[in-house]
């Protein structure tokens, strides 16, 4: 008698999937640490780190062997389980996030069998991402009551409001998105824009309120009010220090590079080649899945550059400026955005 | 014991156990917390009934929203053991006895309704993808569901009115 019946060749597929997307994650948020610093320092007529390493590129690895052996310090009137849960969760959401993102055209084996390159392309596809960003809120709420420090808790409280607010538009211009593809799975939204060309030339005003969310979502200036040091010291994470601390500022890259990889496969083509027709070059599919791979990351790469652009060149908002801003200019734009979508597809339809 | 079965059993204990956590929490914060895990386990047991929407909207909606405005106000209010009102013995009691009023309505309500004979459909049915739930509360359920709307937008007035009082 069989107790379980397992398809062991699925979990092995899924479990390297799953243990590549998650290696390529802290890479790139690795990277994007020096990327950060590089960026700003090329901005301002600096240098850049250029010590650890030719042109500095060991840095993160110094930065992290040197937040690895801080003192590890837990503020005795915290509390202890919730403290460290925060962390724990910021890192988890951030990682499980991408899950439904296609990574490259799917790759067929030499016997016929199709491997998508896509952890999960469940039914709900995008929504799914939009649940774990929904839940990603918990980690900066109780990082920041359980340090137990007036400053953490207020900058805990900013944060869940500005993810909660901005998740509205950003939802509006996703239902945009939505009504042109018909279906949430990640696999045909990109499958609509290899067809019928790409979303941003149909969407550009949904495109640049989905982006402002992004910035706002994960917690990038000039939205990055829960951590602004002159109001709150240091924000949510100011009794974390050692790799807890590293926890949160490590999240924060990774949900940089996962909204980047969202934005692109909504509105950006995911992994689609622009301008050339793939299918006609007859190449192996391993060949098309590795180029159709690095023209993503090549895609993916902008936005991440984009962001940290625009960290060193706009200054912080206001509180009230961003609480006016989400919710009396770009939900009604969304919401503008969003009609006018479904009335042009009616018209077009008829 | 197939892995469905394993999983439902795996869920059920946990909100079982999670549920039973929010009652029993002297801390409010906690009691969120596990409220939190009760929504993720209800969730687990939508997608066993393979009705995918409804669980990804339970998890953005309740574990995701509104719980985050119920942490909010604790947090906010700092409710711990010290603060919180002594709650005298025959409040106590009149609560119980309450409840268990409560639970006997339901149950002989629920005995002999047709619902015990009706078997889950476990692992299949396509109702709850989002297409076909779409398309029958758009058409067989129309106006039940258009009327659930108007109470939605009553109730965002009043919040709109209540917050412009001042």
């Amino acid at each position: 008698m069989t107790l379980l019946v397992i398809d062991w060749w699925l979990i092995l597929e899924k479990a390297l999937l799953i243990g590549g997307i998650i290696g390529l994650s802290f890479f790139i948020a690795m990277y994007t640490t020096l990327a950060e610093r590089k960026v700003a320092a090329w901005l301002q007529d600096r240098r850049g780190p250029n010590r650890a390493g030719p042109f500095g590129i060991f840095q993160p690895l110094a930065d992290g062997g040197k937040l690895f052996f801080k003192e590890e310090i837990i503020p005795l009137a915290s509390n202890k389980f919730l403290f460290i849960l925060g962390p724990a969760l910021a890192m988890i959401t951030a990682l499980i996030t991408s899950t439904v993102i296609p990574w490259a055209a799917p790759f067929i084996t030499k016997g016929g069998n199709v491997i998508p390159m896509q952890v999960a392309d469940v039914d709900m596809g995008i929504l799914l991402v939009f649940s774990i960003v929904s839940v990603g809120v918990y980690g900066i709420m109780i990082g920041g009551w359980a340090s137990n420090n007036k400053f953490s808790l207020m900058a805990a409280v900013r944060g869940a409001s500005q993810m909660v607010s901005y998740e509205l538009p950003m939802g509006l211009c996703l239902i945009a998105v939505l009504f042109m593809t018909g279906s949430l799975k990640m696999s045909e939204i990109v499958a609509n824009q290899v067809q019928n060309g790409w979303h941003i030339i149909y969407q550009p005003l949904g495109f640049l309120i989905f982006f402002i969310c992004a910035l706002a979502e994960c917690n990038r200036t000039p939205f990055d009010l829960p951590e602004a040091e002159n109001e709150l010291n240091f924000g949510y994470h100011q009794e974390y220090s050692s790799m807890k601390l590293g926890f949160y500022l490590f999240a924060e890259y990774i949900n940089m590079f996962i909204s980047s990889a969202v934005m692109v496969t909504l509105y950006f083509g995911g992994y689609d080649i622009p301008f050339v027709n793939e299918a006609s070059w007859g190449l192996s599919s391993f060949w098309m899945s590795l180029i159709s791979f690095s023209v993503l990351m090549a895609k993916i790469s902008f936005f991440l550059f984009l962001f940290l652009w625009i960290r060193w060149t706009i200054p912080r908002f206001r509180y009230d400026q961003l609480m006016n801003l989400g919710w009396k200019k770009l939900i009604p734009l969304a919401l503008v955005n969003m009609i006018i979508t479904a009335a042009v597809l009616l018209l077009l339809n008829k | 014991m197939n892995i469905t079965q394993i999983l439902f059993w795996f869920l059920s204990v946990v909100a079982l156990f999670s549920a039973l956590m929010v009652i029993t929490n002297k801390n409010p914060v906690y009691s969120v917390l596990w409220l939190i895990v009760t929504f993720f386990a209800i969730s687990g047991h939508y997608i066993l009934l393979n009705a995918q929407f409804l669980a990804i909207v339970n998890i953005i909606v309740y574990a995701g929203a509104i719980m985050v405005l119920f942490l909010f106000v604790i947090m906010l209010m700092n409710l711990n053991k010290e603060t919180e009102p002594q709650k005298n013995r025959w409040l106590r009691m009149a609560g119980a006895v309450a409840g268990g009023c409560l639970l006997l309505v339901l149950v002989a309500a629920l005995k002999d309704t047709d619902i015990k004979q009706q078997q889950a459909m476990v692992n299949g049915g396509s109702i709850g993808l989002i297409k076909n739930l779409g398309k029958e509360l758009f058409t067989t359920y129309v106006v039940p569901f258009e009327i659930s709307s108007i109470l939605f937008l009553s109730a965002m007035v009043g919040a709109v009115v209540i917050g412009k009082k001042e």
